[in-house]
């Protein structure tokens, strides 16, 4: 097994964050895991992104130019990575201020309005956990238990009672595919 | 501490391995891509647990000249920077190395030259691996490719650099600096004693004790006939460096008909170019090498007796490329491909480089 994911978008939707949540899970796992950012200052606004790989085999090259799943939460994200998923792979994307939509027909394209969904539980920073709820449903490479380890593992003890919150959006994202 | 598994980025895992080695002191000055080695030590507080000291110093110039302060004493110091950072400390580093002082350098290499980018590059092979500052001296040289090696090269720098009495750096590329990977940090090992370190470093700047005479470090002999002596010392050093440390790493060889070498992050890219070009039957192998010096000439040299041409790969406009090529003595071409100011290429142009540079049919 072995899933080669981007995930991109504005600096400060969580974008880094999911993909170390995700990372984390797969560590859980007992796979290897690199996880890859952009380190520019992008953490201060404009584009973010961030390369995820788990597998259970050594992984060679943290550093790729096409994906097995592209997670898009902006237009520009999606202009630039459209055409980097693999033939059969997953582009997922937040539909809310799209306004050219994906075209590639040999690829599964999945809209999640995830930016709805956090609204519906009332909390704006639940935003990428419904998303990758959304892409843990699509393609199942770590369990939910692993994810919610993980978080446990990396969220400070003064934020834990925020868990049950992420698994309430982690299982939300789920049911939106 | 025991044996732990972790994810973390390469920079916060130089922090934990040098407390973990029972380093003694760590100075240093935030720079990107390598703020995380001071930024993961302050918050991990050893000061209050094994007893080492980080200091924040005013600038890299004097990091590098706490470093000749602590290891005159024979204490096992440290200091990280990135690319410009470096430059500033070389005039230090020429000092360790005329000194003979063993102390760990690292270097997160970004884009250059000048401030350039914060973006990830190997541009400082030549500086690195060629002395860097003034006068007849090597550095041992590092080349980390993943978390793991950023990690263990931790301690394998400190234990070169007193074995031989000599700095050693490690060279890494801000990739795997930045990145987050699987590692496995090694139990806490307890820092010298006083009395281990007179027994280990008889030569150490640490209070006359017992012996007759003071130890004084310095650099400095007036002396030609001396100093010249004291060139030949350090030859005779580097000489059996050369001959017992060499590292590298093979892929793929054993049939190969053509050859990558690359260093650091960018070797791990030319493994999956590697793959994709043997899945169209291209027989390629990669000789990553893990000291850029000692370099591993002989490996090289033998390799250039059975591939019908070499491509270096390099984050750079062409460095390694020139050790490659004498290591090959004009037996096959030996190209260059690289990108540079902070640009990562990618499999899919690294076997188009492989096909066109090389000139293999399909």
């Amino acid at each position: 097994m072995k899933e080669e994911i981007l995930i991109a978008g504005f600096g400060g939707q969580g974008v880094l964050s999911m993909g170390k949540i995700l990372a984390y899970a797969g560590l859980m796992d007992n796979l290897e895991v690199t996880w890859m950012p952009s380190y520019g200052p992008e953490q201060r606004g404009g584009t973010a992104n961030v390369t995820v790989i788990l597998s259970d085999t050594a992984i060679s090259s943290p550093v790729l130019d096409t994906f097995d799943t592209v997670v898009a939460l902006n237009q520009q994200s999606l202009d630039k990575f459209e055409n980097k998923v693999k033939a059969g792979g997953t582009l997922i994307y937040d539909p809310s201020g799209i306004h050219h939509l994906p075209t590639r027909t040999d690829i599964s394209v999945v809209p999640v309005d995830a930016m709805q969904a956090s609204i519906e539980l009332k909390n704006s920073k639940t935003y990428n956990m419904i998303l990758l709820g959304a892409l843990l449903k699509l393609r199942p490479i770590v369990g939910t238990d692993a994810v919610l380890r993980g978080l446990k593992k990396t969220l400070p003890e003064r934020h834990h009672h925020l868990l049950p919150l992420n698994e309430q959006a982690l299982l939300k994202g789920m049911s939106l595919v | 501490m025991e044996e732990e598994v972790r994810l973390m980025k390469g920079n916060e895992a130089i922090a934990h391995a040098a407390i973990r080695y029972g380093a003694d002191g760590y100075f240093g000055y935030p720079i990107t891509p390598q703020s995380e080695v001071l930024e993961t030590l302050a918050e991990l507080r050893p000061w209050e647990t094994t007893g080492m000291v980080v200091l924040q110093a005013e600038s890299e110039v004097a990091a590098i000249n706490m470093v000749y302060g602590g290891a005159s004493t024979g204490k096992a110091v440290m200091t990280s920077s990135s690319s410009p950072g470096v430059s500033l400390k070389q005039e230090g580093i020429s000092y360790l190395a005329a000194s003979e002082l063993p102390a760990l350098i690292v270097n997160v290499m970004r884009g250059g030259p000048g401030l350039g980018t914060i973006q990830p590059s190997q541009a400082d092979y030549f500086q690195a691996t060629k002395g860097g500052g003034h006068g007849d001296y090597h550095l041992i040289i590092l080349s980390p490719a993943t978390v793991q090696e950023m990690t263990d090269f931790v301690a394998l720098g400190f234990d070169l650099a007193f074995k031989y009495r000599t700095p050693a750096m490690i060279l890494a590329d801000g990739i795997v600096g930045q990145m987050m990977e699987k590692v496995v940090l090694p139990p806490q090992r307890p820092r010298r004693t006083e009395e281990e370190l007179r027994a280990q470093c008889p030569w150490a700047a640490c209070g006359k004790g017992d012996r007759k005479n003071r130890n004084v470090v310095t650099s400095l002999e007036m002396d030609s006939t001396k100093m010249e002596q004291n060139n030949l010392r350090f030859q005779e050093t580097y000489r059996l460096i050369e001959e017992n440390e060499v590292r590298c790493q093979e892929y793929y060889t054993d049939d190969a008909e053509y050859l990558i070498v690359a260093f650091g992050t960018v070797a791990r890219i030319c493994l999956k170019a590697i793959e994709e070009a043997r899945e169209k039957g291209i027989k390629v192998g990669l000789l990553r090498p893990i000291t850029l010096w000692p370099f591993p000439k002989k490996n090289i040299g033998k390799l250039s007796k059975q591939v019908k041409g070499i491509l270096t790969v390099e984050l750079n406009a062409g460095q390694m490329v020139e050790d490659v090529q004498l290591a090959a003595e004009c037996r096959v071409p030996v190209h260059h491909f690289g990108r540079m100011g902070g640009m990562i290429p990618n499999p899919t142009e690294i076997l188009e480089a492989l096909v066109t540079k090389l000139s293999i049919a399909q």
